[in-house]
């Protein structure tokens, strides 16, 4: 047990990074199947049929990942579970209740009777977007610290429509790659029009976090870490350039280059994420709660790591068979 | 009304509307890979069209019990902090292994299940359908083993207020786990054959003669009549189990005030804690101690001894705990007679479907959701049973509520209700409307591929 030192250090950390890792490829994978629902309301009925069509076999799966992160932060950091959810108390309730909308509305809008389908269209639209909003509002509040005043407030509400935007387009960039013909026409425009979420996301988290606290500030502005970070924003802005010209040129004769706008955008939401857990490290609780105090007793986070080394990697194996059963553009979901 | 009785509503109406999901994939998921694999066997289409209608319940129901199942994992912490705080370190384990080996599974499976059938080769749809229907079981495995710890605690220390795992074998197969995880598997295999058999009766009245619904409401009506008498043996041993750890419970089941030998058994009653009586018994004399002890004189808990000195209840809430396990009882002996009937008739002059009279056919329609009923009304009992306890003797629910101001937890609580109310109607409405829209004849889909499939498993085999 004593294999790489104190546990008492590593499996913290252990667990945070499987936890940071778990978050982001929820905001990923999930981000691109809210974004979808965000755009509903621009698509025709047979675009919103071949839209669901691209995420119909993924979306389940998809929302694991956030099982699995709050599964993380439950059984590794109770103490700081306990304390982020009770602050966040009625955000977690509107994004459940957007996550039950959308979730049942994949099911009900190809089973109840045709002329109830609008209305469940709306309902998945109505879900992705509480729960895309609210998810961009708890991210606000935490980068605030978890503190409610008008400013977090106003600031909250910022991010909650840049991250509602951002989801959009990541959305967008998958239809890119999930559909051909109009609607692949229709998508290259939908994420020119929503570019800008993703850039304001990622600046407003970027302008707010050194501001909010003095420790993010030291960490960023201090020299030698400001010169050995300054590749993080040039790296991403650098591919928001890129990314914009390929939107121009897009969609291409050949279809070449489809893949490209989901795989940029992937690498900057990466990029962001690890801007993040830089500035937010050691603290699970922003400046109040590190993530060596909020951890459980050692022998049960080892029990768990056991398991996840096993595990992990079957998930990420048969996921992977997943995307690659349903690879290519997307065709009509059918039972048969 | 305080925060805690408010969060207890909260987090009772999600367990009890997520349940009856659960309830249905577990059970069905298996009965579908046995469609696919006496289709697979046989070749015979009957089995393609069960398994085409029933896999559009099983995908509905499985959304139904993901995005309620995900609003419990967020309310341990809105809503019980407590909870972890204090157990965490043997809860947090259990939980994490569900996700990791339960849900990753079956949510990645099922798109492959649901979705792939023209994508991937016959045997891997056939292991997919297994590996959700696998998935699905050893989630209610660990959920099981977790909350079968709640009420039988074993194999850990309490430091500062902190349980610590001592002993994981012991924590896993604690006293009451191989008990309770039989009684709900088995509750589960009721619940799919209960609704195999009403769905299909249904089918059958407004006119349905297929191949099909004769396959199903015979698959149903066997499994009830196989797995009733087993459930009423493994109730009965689970109670005998609760007798030994929580006494207080099964007091409370009983409607027993003195602890006393030659208790009877009370049929009905309403029980009454002001008093301390039950009004208006109807009861068997000796009952109780002849189903508990094995003999007439033997002695019986009763719930006047769960009272401090201090003159604080120990022991759970009467009525609800009474009523909810006569519901319970009433409808397995409803579900007995119902099968076996059926299977009288059907083995009458081996008559099958075609011997099944019309009265039988339509009570078995509103007994679709006799399997919800008895579920719930189970959970009731052994839930509240534990009262005033989360984790028996080491963790009070009072203690686990979360500080959060009363008024928000009522507003969050009307909206739960207001749409499990509404999906609820939308879920059993749907159920009728596919059962309805299937009978009329729907636009036959491409017949699956049977004869490569059936080389496949000749091969496998």
């Amino acid at each position: 047990m004593y294999l790489f030192g104190d546990p008492a250090t590593w499996l913290p950390l252990a667990f945070a990074t499987l936890m940071g890792l778990s978050i982001l490829i929820y905001v990923v994978l999930d981000g691109f199947d809210l974004g979808v629902g965000v755009l509903f309301p621009f698509a025709d009925k047979d675009e919103k049929d071949r839209m669901i069509a691209s995420i119909g076999p993924f979306w389940d799966a998809n929302e694991t990942w956030l099982v699995l992160a709050i599964g993380i932060l439950l059984v590794a950091f109770p103490t700081a579970h306990g304390t982020i959810l009770t602050a966040l108390y009625l955000p977690v309730a509107v994004m459940l209740i957007g996550l039950i909308l959308r979730g049942v509305s994949f099911e009900f809008r190809v089973k109840a009777p045709v002329h109830h389908k609008t209305a469940w269209d709306r309902a998945f639209y109505v879900g992705s977007m509480m729960t895309s909003l609210s998810q961009g509002y708890m991210l606000g509040m935490y980068i605030m610290g978890l503190e409610m005043t008008a400013f977090t407030l106003a600031f909250s509400a910022l991010t909650a429509v840049f991250l509602t935007v951002a989801y959009s387009f990541i959305g967008a960039t998958w239809l890119i790659l999930k559909t051909e013909g109009a609607l692949q026409r229709k998508a290259v425009r939908w994420s020119k029009g929503g570019i800008w979420g993703v850039v304001l996301g990622l600046g407003a988290i970027s302008i707010a976090s050194p501001l909010v606290s003095q420790r993010i500030f030291d960490k960023w502005f201090s020299v030698p870490e400001f010169f050995l970070l300054m590749p993080l924003p040039l790296m991403s802005a650098a591919l928001v350039v890129l990314l914009w010209m390929a939107l121009r040129r897009l969609p291409t004769r050949d279809d070449s280059w489809a893949w490209f706008p989901f795989s940029a955008t992937i690498v900057l939401f990466v990029l962001g994420f690890f801007g993040m857990a830089y500035s937010f490290y050691p603290f699970i609780v922003p400046d109040q709660l590190t993530i060596y105090e909020a951890a459980s007793a050692p022998e049960s986070l080892f029990i768990i790591l056991i398991g996840t080394c096993f595990v992990l990697p079957m998930i990420l194996g048969y996921t992977a068979l997943a995307y690659t059963v349903f690879r290519g553009k997307a065709t009509a979901l059918s039972y048969d | 009304m305080d925060t805690l009785i408010l969060s207890r509503m909260q987090f009772g109406a999600n367990i009890s509307f997520h349940i009856l999901f659960p309830t249905i994939t577990i059970a069905l998921g298996w009965v579908l890979l046995f469609f696919r694999l006496r289709l697979a066997g046989t070749g015979d289409q009957k089995w393609a069209d069960a398994y085409r209608f029933w896999v559009k319940v099983f995908a509905l129901s499985f959304a139904m019990g993901v995005v309620s199942g995900i609003t419990m994992s967020f309310q341990f912490g809105t809503n019980w902090p407590g909870f972890m705080e204090s157990v965490g370190n043997i809860a947090g384990p259990l939980l994490a292994y569900e996700v990791m080996t339960a849900f990753f599974l079956e949510a990645v499976f099922l798109g492959i299940m649901l979705f792939g059938m023209s994508k991937v080769p016959g045997w891997l749809h056939t292991l997919s359908t297994f590996l959700v229907a696998f998935g699905t079981t050893m989630s209610a495995f660990w959920i099981l083993v977790l909350n079968s710890w709640m009420h039988t605690p074993a194999g850990f220390e309490m430091r500062d207020g902190v349980a610590f795992a001592t002993d994981w074998w012991a924590i896993i197969f604690n006293p009451s786990m191989p008990y309770r995880l039989v009684h709900m598997l088995l509750a589960s295999g009721l619940t799919v054959a209960f609704l195999l058999t009403g769905l299909s009766a249904f089918r059958w009245l407004i006119g349905d003669r297929s191949n099909g619904v004769q396959a199903t409401l015979k698959t149903g009506v066997i499994i009830g009549a196989v797995l009733i008498p087993l459930q009423i043996l493994a109730g009965d041993f689970h109670g005998l189990n609760t007798l030994e750890h929580q006494p207080q419970k099964v007091a409370a089941m009983e409607g027993n005030w003195d602890t006393g030998p030659n208790t009877p058994l009370v049929l009905f009653g309403i029980p009454d804690e002001q008093t301390r009586s039950t009004d208006f018994e109807i009861s068997i004399p000796n009952g109780a101690s002849l189903i508990l002890k094995h003999s007439a004189d033997g002695v019986v808990p009763g719930l006047n001894d769960f009272i401090a000195e201090d003159g604080t209840v120990q022991h759970p809430p009467v009525a609800p705990v009474f009523f909810s396990f006569r519901i319970m009882v009433a409808t397995g002996m409803a579900m007995l007679l119902l099968s076996w009937t059926a299977v009288v008739f059907m083995a009458r002059k081996r008559r099958g479907i075609e011997g099944l009279p019309r009265p039988l056919l339509w009570a078995m329609v509103p007994m679709a959701v006799s399997g919800w009923i008895a579920t719930l009304a189970g959970w009731y009992t052994t839930e509240i049973g534990r009262q005033p306890w989360l984790v028996q003797g080491v963790l009070t629910t009072e203690a686990a509520v979360a500080d959060v101001p009363a008024p928000m937890v009522a507003s969050t609580l009307i909206v739960y209700l207001s749409i499990y109310a509404a999906l609820l109607a939308a879920y059993v409405g749907v159920l009728f409307y596919l059962a309805r829209k299937a009978t009329m004849g729907e636009p036959a889909g491409p017949t699956f591929h049977v004869a490569q499939e059936a080389q496949v498993t000749v091969a496998a085999e």
